[in-house]
């Protein structure tokens, strides 16, 4: 008993700062939170959550992944733009996620309104409600958030007492579907604009000037997008007559927002830590932003550019910090393509040493397979478990010369054999199926590399050494869906049937290979690739689509049990437009596109040559062999002005 | 083999101290899975750096045990974990590093360190004692528990794995009384005759005729407790925390 009494006494000195909040009110009643799968993703109160006194806030920040808990805590960006506004002493920034199925019906039916996680407090009262869209198919999220949030749908329904509604991250390149939707669009990085336009908002919060004039304002501020001062005009066969503002001072072009310095910015090294098992269960170091690569397929990879690095001694320091603060036993960096980070060596020499003793594992992504990687990979895991991914992306030669994917059957081979002697036996390989001028011969080109690189497995590894184990070749194929602001946003996307066709070939071709034993073939599925083509190069008559799609009861389209195509395709076309249009067509390269207002960093002309030379089957040298004067060095950042 | 002013057990002599850690669970915290809460500890563990032990292999894990998982969205005042740890300065000092290192609601009430003899908390565990506050409107009578208690044989239908199964609760309540409007158990909680105090709540109202879900009870667990009686029938109950020694 005396043990005891002293250790009360001690708590109370120890749980200062951990237990100055007394309990926090839930939003949601015991027993609704004892009917639902998984509480723990209505109840906040994480490690390394941020709570604030409010006498001392002005600003309250709702910041929302669209999309169920456990996928919107693994981004990293929103970490980072939650850590920003926290440092801001008159801003609170919270979390709000997607209500799981089950909690979306008992909401609606008990009219409880969307809270966020950190206070409780309904969404609707905050002054910003910020949404990160990082894929198509998270559209009808966006609704339930708005409509469980009880704030109207359209921007132009809504009050002034409602928060500004943001929306920022990669589809935010072609925001004309969701223009109807939002206030504003953020482009480009958050790390940069932000306080500018808090510091505006509340400078018309004082001078009362009404919601209107605040988002004319904010218009003028770089960056931004407000939908509501462009008008369109359609010409007869669809396509855009006309997209311009409709007052003399908001500007016609957009420019996207970018860290010109990335040690200029701070790096959440005290990201929220969730109770739940989220996808990204780990801490993540960013080691820089963009990449040098230029395929032509991918919208990162131009949209983010120029390359900027992390100074190699800051990830060190914030390495370490991560680890103390949040006690993850694994750290994975984070970057396009980590091998081109000049300093990976030294960084990835620091962490084995240092995790070593922690008892931390090292996770690589998108790292190249070569003599280095693989010997990084054999120290940091388990090669029996694990397994080797390529990305050729196309099945031959020709094709990865289209799509400028670097990536020679030469260096393939001598990796996966490089793999094979280290003591791997499994390989995946992801491939794309519907990239521009694709023929019959690229499709079997998927099935004969697949089988060359098991027959690599059998020529390396002798008889006796294999233990009576086979290799195992996954060759696993996406469907290719243009993507604004690449070379191919102008490229006729393949239809279902198309999709398919390409699928059972490769599938009948891999079937047909002598190492077939050895090899699998997984494929996805086709309708929503088509969809997302059709929301990824949309306009904004998409918005009424979308909006009767989700009055007739979608959300969850990104989960395959909740997707429902055949809803899409009869709104499509009860609003009068066609899939084919915003798919298969072809478009010409002097039509208006609907993101040609926004400026990505890349010109317009830096794509047209790009998408030339694919046709021509000529390659691109990557940003560090040979500029290509793709536009973006007029940023003044990263790999164009690195001494070469 | 101690240092008084650090003490500390060489690695690789496999002498390590066995820490006992009790702590409180409530709030909204109670909505956190068992598996959750476990992982929750071991990250804890980090932050507060304290020395645990970890296992052998190629994915070590720390060394670590809990004594009975609790139920999502029961509150309990008495929980307790295992550890092992190759080194500590005290066990003031564990718990006020593990506080800091935690979040409201999970709250670390005490530490000691367990003599070589005691059983790990797991296999420890003999009986849990709960106290079950209701919705308004849902109070039982007095009369109802004394005339529960005098029956027989308290049988129920649980699900199992292979099915249903009728079993039979009487054995295993050894104490169940009002106190003011809410109701304290003791309850088996060994690991063959485990009983959830849902159960008894449930057979206790199905007499009256009444169902009562989950979510119209507040349940909180008050203690754990391990048997140090001599024999079965001769039970004398010893709270979890009651074993060890601070340093």
């Amino acid at each position: 008993m005396e043990i005891q009494e002293k250790s009360d006494s001690e708590l109370a000195s120890g749980l200062q700062d951990n237990f100055i909040e007394a309990e926090r009110k839930l939003a949601l009643s015991h027993k609704i939170l004892m009917r639902v799968e998984k509480p723990a993703r209505y109840i906040g109160g994480e490690v390394n959550a941020v709570m604030k006194d409010l006498s001392n806030v002005q600003v309250r920040f709702a910041m929302c992944f669209p999309d169920v808990y456990e996928i919107g805590m693994s981004h990293l960006g929103i970490q980072i733009l939650y850590d920003m506004f926290n440092s801001m002493e008159d801003v609170w920034c919270e979390r709000v996620y997607s209500p799981w199925v089950d909690l979306d019906a008992i909401m609606r039916e008990e009219k409880i309104p969307l809270f966020a996680l950190e206070s409780q407090e309904p969404v609707k009262n905050f002054d910003f409600l910020g949404i990160t869209i990082q894929y198509e198919m998270c559209y009808t999220n966006i609704l339930q958030i708005l409509d469980l949030a009880q704030i109207p749908l359209n921007a132009a329904e809504r009050g002034e007492n409602c928060p500004i509604v943001i929306g920022g991250g990669p589809c935010t390149y072609n925001p004309e579907p969701l223009a109807d939707f939002f206030d504003i669009f953020y482009m480009g990085e958050g790390e940069t604009r932000y306080r500018e336009l808090l510091d505006l908002y509340k400078e018309c919060k004082g001078q009362g000037v009404g919601r209107v004039e605040f988002l004319r304002r904010a218009a003028k501020l770089p960056g931004m997008y407000v939908p509501r001062f462009y008008d369109v005009t359609y010409k007869t066969d669809g396509t855009i007559e006309r997209f311009a503002p409709v007052e003399d001072e908001i500007p016609a072009t957009v420019c996207k927002e970018l860290v010109k310095d990335m040690g200029s910015v701070s790096y959440p090294v005290k990201p929220v830590v969730p109770f739940l098992k989220v996808t990204q269960d780990r801490a993540v170091l960013e080691i820089q932003r963009g990449c040098i690569r230029g395929c032509r397929f991918c919208q990162a990879g131009q949209v983010y550019r120029p390359v900027r690095e992390r100074d190699v001694e800051n990830l060190k320091t914030y390495a370490m910090e991560l680890l103390q603060n949040t006690g993850y036993e694994e750290i994975s960096l984070s970057s396009l393509s980590s091998s081109d980070y000049s300093k990976l060596p030294e960084l990835i020499d620091f962490l084995i040493k240092e995790c070593g003793e922690r008892h931390v594992n090292i996770s690589l992504p998108s790292l190249r397979i070569d003599a280095f990687s693989l010997d990084v990979m054999g120290k940091v895991q388990d090669v029996k478990k694990s397994s080797l991914t390529f990305a050729p992306e196309a099945g031959s030669q020709r094709l990865r010369n289209v799509i400028n994917k670097g990536l020679t059957e030469e260096i393939i081979l001598k990796g996966a054999a490089l793999a094979f002697e280290g003591g791997w036996t499994r390989v995946k390989l992801y491939f794309m199926l519907g990239l521009p001028t694709e023929t019959q011969d690229d499709i079997r080109g998927i099935a004969e590399l697949s089988n060359k690189i098991a027959a690599a497995y059998f020529e390396t590894v002798p008889k006796e050494k294999r233990g009576g184990n086979r290799c195992q070749i996954v060759a696993s194929t996406s469907f290719f869906v243009p993507k604004p602001f690449t070379p191919f946003q102008w490229a006729s996307q393949c239809t279902k049937e198309d999709f398919l066709d390409k699928a059972y070939q490769t599938r009948v071709a891999i079937s047909e290979q002598l190492n077939q034993k050895s090899m699998k073939y997984n494929w996805h599925e086709a309708d929503a690739s088509v969809l997302e083509g059709v929301l990824a190069r949309g306009d904004r008559r998409l918005g009424q689509v979308i909006r009767k799609v989700y009055e007739k009861g979608s959300i969850y389209d990104a989960w395959g049990e909740y997707f429902h195509n055949d809803r899409w395709l009869e709104t499509i076309e009860e609003c009068g437009l066609s899939v084919e249009f915003y798919t298969h067509r072809e478009r010409a390269l002097d039509e208006i596109l609907p993101w040609d207002f926004i400026d990505c960093g890349v010109t317009k002309e830096f794509l047209i040559r790009e998408w030339k030379k694919a046709l021509a089957e000529e390659t691109s040298e990557n940003c560090r062999q040979k500029c290509q004067g793709c536009g973006a060095a007029r940023f003044g950042g990263g790999v164009c002005v690195e001494s070469r | 083999m101690w240092n008084q002013d650090n003490l500390y057990l060489e690695k690789g002599t496999y002498c390590v101290m066995r820490l006992r850690i009790k702590f409180r669970k409530y709030g909204s915290v109670c909505f956190i899975s068992h598996l959750d809460l476990m992982r929750f500890f071991q990250k804890a563990i980090r932050r507060a750096q304290i020395d645990v032990a970890y296992s052998e292999g190629f994915s070590p894990h720390q060394i670590m045990a809990f004594a009975a998982p609790l139920g999502v969205g029961l509150a309990s005042h008495g929980e307790y974990m295992d550890i092992e740890v190759h080194s500590v300065t005290s066990c003031k000092d564990v718990m006020e590093s593990l506080n800091r290192a935690s979040v409201p609601g999970i709250e670390i009430t005490s530490v000691k360190v367990l003599p070589d003899t005691a059983g790990n908390a797991m296999a420890s565990v003999a009986a849990a004692g709960y106290t079950v506050r209701f919705m308004e409107g849902y109070v039982p009578d007095e009369t109802v528990l004394t005339k529960f208690l005098a029956k027989e044989q308290i049988l129920i239908t649980k699900k199992t794995k292979k099915g249903m199964k009728e079993v039979n609760l009487k054995e295993g309540i050894f104490q169940l009384k009002m106190m003011g409007k809410e109701i304290y158990m003791l309850l088996d909680a060994s690991s063959s005759g485990n009983i959830k105090p849902i159960h008894v709540i449930e057979a206790l109202f199905s007499d009256i005729g009444e169902v009562l879900g989950e979510d119209a009870l507040f349940i909180t667990r008050e203690d754990i407790y391990t048997n140090v009686g001599s024999e079965m029938g001769n039970s004398q109950f010893i709270s979890l925390g009651e074993v060890g020694a601070g340093i």
